[in-house]
């Protein structure tokens, strides 16, 4: 049973309003008040994946869920996909435009920091029908 | 390290509100690129950085970094203050270069994030 809902718009190449979106999970992550290790993990991985659909994918959104486990991210996007997920999650690997690393992007170290961040990890992508990824993040059990 | 002894060391200009000049920074670490700042631990660290676009201050409240300081006296945009404004993150500009700046604060004492330092 999920306790929260909440979607949220990205926009591709808006490098104005990039990372919005992660930073609204952020902020309703710290008024549930959640542990802040959990909320950095979830943040982090939010904010990578937002960042990926706004260089790399098409118009997409981000989807929060809360229920009693887990905090779970659902990002997806209209872009053309990622090609070789297992080449994707190298870290270093990048195709990032000369305006994305501009931005300060394209290091090659999002997806493998998503990995590192989450306890489940799903990335779904088919070439030419956009990237889906799926993250869970544990509650802590006390 | 406190935020006035680093804007000291660096003869910064503390450019968002001067409420916040006795926060202590535990840290500090460098970077232009991002996600590699993201996979550090950089909580309540300072970030010393040369980029200066609105990113720098969405990262850098994903993060959790405590203050920003812009080198070489790249000065960040009214939407920019405004955004760090409304997370409480401290903003200043230094006219030193990045290995000055860092070079600085680390002879008063402030330290890298990382916890035990690489084996030769
Ligand atoms: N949503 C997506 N749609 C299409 N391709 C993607 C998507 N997300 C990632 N990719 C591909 O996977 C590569 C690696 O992604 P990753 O996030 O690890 O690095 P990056 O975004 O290039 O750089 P960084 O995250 O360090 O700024 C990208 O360069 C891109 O080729
Ligand atoms: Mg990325």
């Amino acid at each position: 049973m999920s306790l929260l809902k909440r979607s949220f718009e990205i926009k591709a190449r808006d490098f104005i309003r990039a990372g919005e979106a992660a930073i609204e999970v952020q902020k309703i992550l710290k008024n549930i008040g959640f542990d802040p290790e959990q909320i950095r993990r979830a943040s982090i991985c939010a904010y990578e994946s937002e960042m990926n659909v706004v260089m790399h994918g098409g118009d997409g959104e981000l989807v929060l869920t809360l229920d009693t486990e887990k905090i779970m991210l659902d990002i997806n996007d209209q872009g053309s996909g990622i090609e070789d997920v297992d080449l994707a999650l190298q870290e270093g690997y990048s195709t990032a435009s000369q305006e994305d690393r501009e931005m300060g992007f394209g290091a090659g170290m999002g997806l493998p920091n998503i990995k590192k961040n989450a306890d489940f990890l799903e990335i779904l992508s088919d070439k030419g029908a956009g990237a889906h990824l799926k993250i869970g993040i544990n509650l802590r059990k006390e | 390290m406190k935020l006035s002894e680093i804007k000291d060391a660096l003869r910064a200009e503390l450019i968002t509100a001067d409420d916040c000049l006795n926060m202590y920074l535990r840290a500090g670490t460098a970077s232009d690129l991002m996600s590699d700042l993201l996979t550090g631990p950089t909580n309540g660290a300072l970030l010393l950085t040369g980029l200066c676009n609105v990113q720098v201050v969405r990262t850098s409240v994903v993060a959790g970094v405590a203050a920003v300081v812009f080198v070489r006296e790249k000065h960040p945009t009214p939407e920019m203050i405004a955004q760090a404004q409304e997370h409480g993150l401290p903003l200043l500009s230094t006219s030193f270069t990045m290995f000055s700046a860092c070079g600085r604060l680390f002879d008063k004492g402030l330290r890298g994030v990382e916890t035990k330092a690489p084996r030769p």
